[in-house]
Parts: structure tokens; sequence; C-alpha cells
């Protein structure tokens, strides 16, 4: 099917040459402007010296990561040991996203496939009810979340009336809290995507397979995980990417020790009291990590499709 | 397997229904073991609908279906022995053609190894072996059919399905198929049951024929009796080409049918069971079962004027209006004709037909 579409691709390049240079232009533009240079502002600003209200002056220095890796004392002038602050947040960070990654996959997967295989004409409804809470705003829905989860909140409160629980649950500013809210913020990442796998899927090789003697859970784990192996692909990456840049969830429902990348960086930014450069370092190392990741992505697709 | 013939599949007023469409309608059939059977009819005469059930995707919603003696109507698909080749072939697109066939022995519980060994036997049957390691996909439609019928005969299925299997192919190669088909069940011993809306497929293929309209069936039997004695309108319609005429029947006697057509031509047909002197029903006769001549002939000679010739390579078709209105098509070999001369178009010439060439329908 690649193959296909590739040499598609080649017969159309001898004709549209010209053409097709002058039509991706735009979008060349806006990538330029508005990725590929902030980008290198960013990483000429994490090599530069702070300025106290911030700002930076142009005096290059390795500082900003410097200070990510290294303890050097209150005064700086200590031998430099290994700081762990940072490296807990990132690591913090990580697992964060990773867990929000797989419960979205748990949950999303058997939505996805179910919505999937409704009638056709119920189908639009399921995804039109999936996106339904994204009309309105990540920070009031988190803010939301946060009145759901407080001590005495109606969450608690009911399950207190029922008598479940004697005491309110202590949720709010946990980590758990944090996980519901990047959970909660993007699942319906991984449901769109493997949505679209599962509908492109061709039901009668099920059928084949059960045909020949495959029960349910084998059907499930031979033929149709391998089959829309990319879209769960593409909704893991949709869900970890942002949970792992997230600070919304983690400010407002984490607190002051539940501290994510995405605060931490957000910080170094807002008002006068933050650091640029290390913000911008701390936003390349988490870029770095991004990319990666998304590059070992990549092998194994184009791997497992040069079989294909 | 001469003497009385082991049921393979016994259908059993099965009955489908899909909300208030009803798919199928009390079929009974019993299909032998080692036999080709093949389910005929045009799209939506509820054929697949039949197959699926016996493969367990459709639910029967009433009566049953025994295999070899056990009823299987409650079995899901995976523990039905039975093997489906399906109509788009179904395979799987991220295994290899040896992993593909392999697949239902490894679920079946063989190894790895036991599998991909009875796999490349199954490849070596339908001549695949050089393609074991390609994907579905790099095959052409006519291997990837062979693998799909591998893939379904592998397990060695008591009894395999085939659902439309060949309607993807081109003309020449579903000849070949055909024929390529028919030796392989001869070969493995297994019952085929066979899906076609493709009359003359079925004729080729089939020891019995099962030809269903509108969910019901319409008549059982092997192809020549069926193509020869077709028991109603549809099934002498369905299967190949046939000159219907309205005839009143006037008298039977001695197992014959003393008939004339509108015009008042006279006929002698065999009498059919349900059909009653006095009654008016339709005759069926094929078009080479006719023998045109410029002289009227003992027995019935119905006299006509010729309209059109039409070559179509082995044959001749002569069309002729009858007198009294009725048109009939007579076929005539090629080889058959030798050297006599065509009737020319606006010639006037008979038409003669033996006791036995034509057939009452019953409805």
């Amino acid at each position: 099917m690649a193959g296909g579409a590739a040499s598609g691709g080649s017969v159309a390049s001898d004709t549209y040459k010209n053409a097709r240079h002058w039509l991706l232009m735009p979008s060349w533009l806006v990538l330029g402007f508005f990725v590929f240079a902030p980008v290198c502002v960013m990483v000429i600003y994490s090599f530069l010296t702070k300025e106290f209200r911030g700002g930076v002056t142009w005096e290059p220095t390795l500082a900003a990561y410097d200070q990510f890796f290294f303890d050097r004392g209150l005064f700086g002038d200590a031998d430099p040991t290994l700081q762990w602050t940072y490296i807990e947040i990132f690591w913090r960070s990580i697992w964060q996203a990773g867990l929000a990654t797989i419960l979205s996959l748990l949950i999303g997967f058997p939505t996805a496939y179910y919505i999937a295989t409704r009638p056709a004409n119920t189908r639009a409804l399921w995804v039109f009810l999936i996106t339904i809470p994204y009309w309105v705003n990540l920070l009031i829905r988190t803010v939301s979340m946060k009145f759901l989860l407080r001590d005495e909140g109606p969450m608690n409160n009911s399950l207190l009336n029922i008598g479940i629980i004697s005491e309110p649950l202590q949720i709010i500013n946990t980590n758990l809290a944090v996980q519901v809210g990047l959970f909660y913020s993007y699942l319906p990442f991984m449901v769109l995507p493997i949505y679209a796998a599962v509908d492109r899927y061709n039901f009668t090789m099920s059928e084949a397979a059960s045909d020949l003697y495959a029960t349910k859970w084998a059907t499930l784990r031979r033929i149709v995980l391998p089959a829309v192996k990319p879209g769960v692909i593409a909704g893991c990456i949709l869900v970890f990417v942002p949970s792992l840049g997230a600070f919304l969830a983690p400010d407002l429902l984490g607190g002051a020790k539940n501290f994510m990348i995405g605060s931490l960086i957000e910080e170094q930014f807002k008002g006068n009291a933050g650091n640029w450069p290390f913000g911008a370092a701390a936003s390349m190392i988490l870029l770095s990590m991004v990319l990666v990741l998304l590059m070992v992505f990549a092998h194994q697709q184009r791997r497992a499709g040069a079989t294909t | 397997m001469n003497n009385i013939a082991e049921i393979a599949v016994d259908v059993r007023d099965a009955v489908k229904r899909y909300g208030e469409f009803t798919a199928l309608q009390k079929i009974s059939l019993g299909i032998r073991d080692n036999e080709f059977f093949t389910l005929l009819g045009p799209s939506g005469c509820g054929k697949t609908t039949l197959l699926r059930m016996i493969a367990g995707f459709e639910d029967v919603t009433e009566g049953g279906i025994y295999l070899f003696g056990d009823e299987i109507k409650t079995l899901p698909p995976h523990k039905r022995p039975v093997n489906t080749v399906f109509q788009n072939y179904a395979l799987f697109p991220h295994m290899t053609v040896l992993e593909n066939v392999g697949f239902g022995l490894e679920m079946k519980g063989s190894s790895r190894k036991d599998a991909a060994k009875r796999a490349t036997e199954m490849l070596e049957l339908v001549q695949l072996s050089q393609f074991a390691k390609r994907k579905p996909a790099q095959l052409s439609g006519g291997q990837q059919q062979r693998v799909a019928l591998a893939r379904a005969l592998a397990p060695s299925p008591k009894v395999l399905l085939l659902d439309e299997p060949l309607s993807a192919l081109d003309l020449k190669l579903r000849k070949a198929m055909q024929i390529e088909l028919k030796h392989i069940q001869r070969e493995t011993g297994i019952t085929f049951i066979f899906v076609t809306h493709d009359q003359a497929e079925a004729l080729t293929m089939s020891d019995r024929i099962a030809v269903m309209s509108a969910g019901e069936l319409q008549q059982l039997g092997a192809p020549r009796d069926i193509y020869e004695h077709p028991r109603n309108m549809f099934v002498a319609n369905f299967i190949g080409d046939t000159n219907l005429l309205e005839v009143s029947v006037d008298k039977i006697a001695d197992g014959c049918a003393q008939c004339h057509i509108g015009g008042g031509l006279a006929l002698t047909c065999d009498a059919v069971d349900g059909v009653q002197a006095g009654a008016k029903v339709h005759l069926s006769v094929r078009p080479e079962r006719l023998i045109l001549s410029e002289k009227a002939t003992e027995g019935t000679s119905l006299r006509g004027v010729v309209t059109e010739n039409i070559y179509i390579g082995t044959d001749i078709t002569t069309m002729i209006d009858l007198d009294g209105g009725p048109k009939m098509a007579v076929r005539t070999s090629n080889t058959e004709r030798g050297n006599k001369r065509l009737i020319e178009p606006g010639s006037a010439a008979f038409v003669n037909m033996e006791t036995g060439a034509a057939r009452l329908l019953i409805d």
C-alpha cells in the first residue's frame, strides 16, 4: 500500500514539481517563522546570562545547563555535586505522562473500538459526544476538576453521605489529582486516532480469524491490534507529549509539591522573578527528550512498514 | 461412498430473520459427505446468509444445523470444524503467506514448527511454495485466492465453505480456478459448499446444486437435472437460456401432455406432476433442443418465419416468429449444421422438437 502511494507520488513529481514547491511555500513559511525561529531563539537564550528582572544579557555561558544538573552550594563556590531537584521533576513528569498514556490507552481503546463498531449512522454522534468537553477552555475544566476533587467537594461529600468513607479523601494536591487531570485532559487524543484506525479495519479479518479457531482474545491480540497499531502509536504520542509539558493540571491540582516540567518552565518566564536562560535550557532538555522518543517510534514504524 | 452417502451438513427448517425482514424461510437440505455442493442464486437470495449460518457468523433464528449429526448452531465460529474461503480473501496483511496458512493450525494448538510444516505442504498443493515468505499485498489476485484456499484447507476442516471466491478474478483465471478447485476437492475428499451467482460456474463444478431465490429453495439436484428439468419459471430462466411459452394443457394421457399455444399450434411434451388438463402454464424448451427445418416432421412441428440469424462462434441462433405470435430462439451448432444452408430471414420454417425436449413448469 505504501509502495503504491510512493510510486504515485513520483509520477506526480515529474509533472508538478514546480507547482508543488510553490504550493508548499505557505506551510514552509509558517513552520519557519513560528516553529523553527522560536526554537532557535530558545537555543540561543539557553546559552546566555540571566538578567535579574527577566530577560538576558548577551554573554555566552553554560550557567543555565550547569544549574540544571549540578549543585555548587549557596555561594556557587563548593565542589559540584549532582543536582537532583530538577531531575526529580523531570522524572515525575515522565512517569505521570507515561501513566496518563497507559490509562488513556486502557480506557480509550475499548471506547474507540466500541464507537467504530456501532452502526455507521450513529458513529458521528458518538464522536461528537467525545469532543463536547473540548468546547470549554482547558483552564476552566481544570478549575472545575479542582472543585470536584476538593476535600469539601461534591465527590467527597457524596462519598461521605453514602457512608463509604468517614473522612474526606485527600486527593487535591497529590500526584493522584495531577494524574486524574492529565488523563481527563488528553483522553480524546487517544480515542480519536484509534477510532480512525479501527474504522478502517476490515472486520472480515476478525471473522476469518475466528473461523480459523482463534478465540476472541487471540483475534484481538494477533489480528486486530497489529492492524490498528499505527492509530495506537499516534494516540500514545498525542497523549504523552502534551502530558509531559502540561502545566495547568499540575499547577491547579498538584500544588507546590507535585511540580512538573511544564510548571517549572512556565515559572521561569512569568513575571520579573524568572530566569529566562534556565527556562530555555529546561525547554531544550524537554524538547530533546521528546525528539529522541519520536525518533525511536518513527524508526520502529519504518521497520514495521518495510516488511509490510 | 456410493452406497447411502453420509450427510455432512444437515440444515433443518432453518429460518433467518433480521427484524421484520425474512432472509431465509424454512430451508431444509442435506449436503452429503465428499460432495461439491453449490448454493446458486441471484444476489439477495439468502445463499450467503445460509453459508454464514453454517460457518457460525449468523445466528439461526429458527430450526437447526447439524454437522455429521451434531447440532452446531449454538457453537461460536472458532469451535466449528468448518473453514471458510472469503469473497475478498480476508488474508492477514501483517503476516507472511506461510504464517497466514499456518494460522488456523496454530490456533488449534499445533506448535509453530508443525503449523509451518503443514502450511508448506498446503502451499505446494496450490503451487505457491516460492511465495511463502511474501506478504499478501505482494501477490496477484489469483495468488491471494490460492493462499485463502490453502489457509482454509490447512486445518483439515470437515467441510469447506466458499463464498463466491472466484468473483474477483478475470474470466480466464476464473475458468482455470474452477477446474483446479474441482480437482482439489476430489483430491482432498473434503465436502465443499460453494456459493455463487454464476450459473455456468455452478454447472461446471458441482455434484449437486441448490437453486435459491427470495430466501427459498427453488430446486435441488444434479446440474443436468436442474438444467434439463427445471421445476419452475425461476429455475428455467436463471439457469441457461430458454424459450418460455404460455401453453394451455388440453389432455394428459400416457405420461404425455397435449398442449396448444396461443395461435393454435399444437405440441406434445412430457407430463409433470402438479399440472392438470385445462391448466394454463409455462413451458420451457432449451434453444439447442430444437431443430429447424424447411419441412414439417412428425410429432411437434411449429410453423413460423425466420427473422434473424445470429452468429455466436460455436453456434448460430435463429430467431423465429411463430404463427400466432410467440417468438422462439433455435440454436444450431456449427458442426452439426455442416454444409446445410441457413434459412434466410423472411423465409418460412418449421421448429421441430422431441417430446422430451420441452418441460412444463409448475409456476
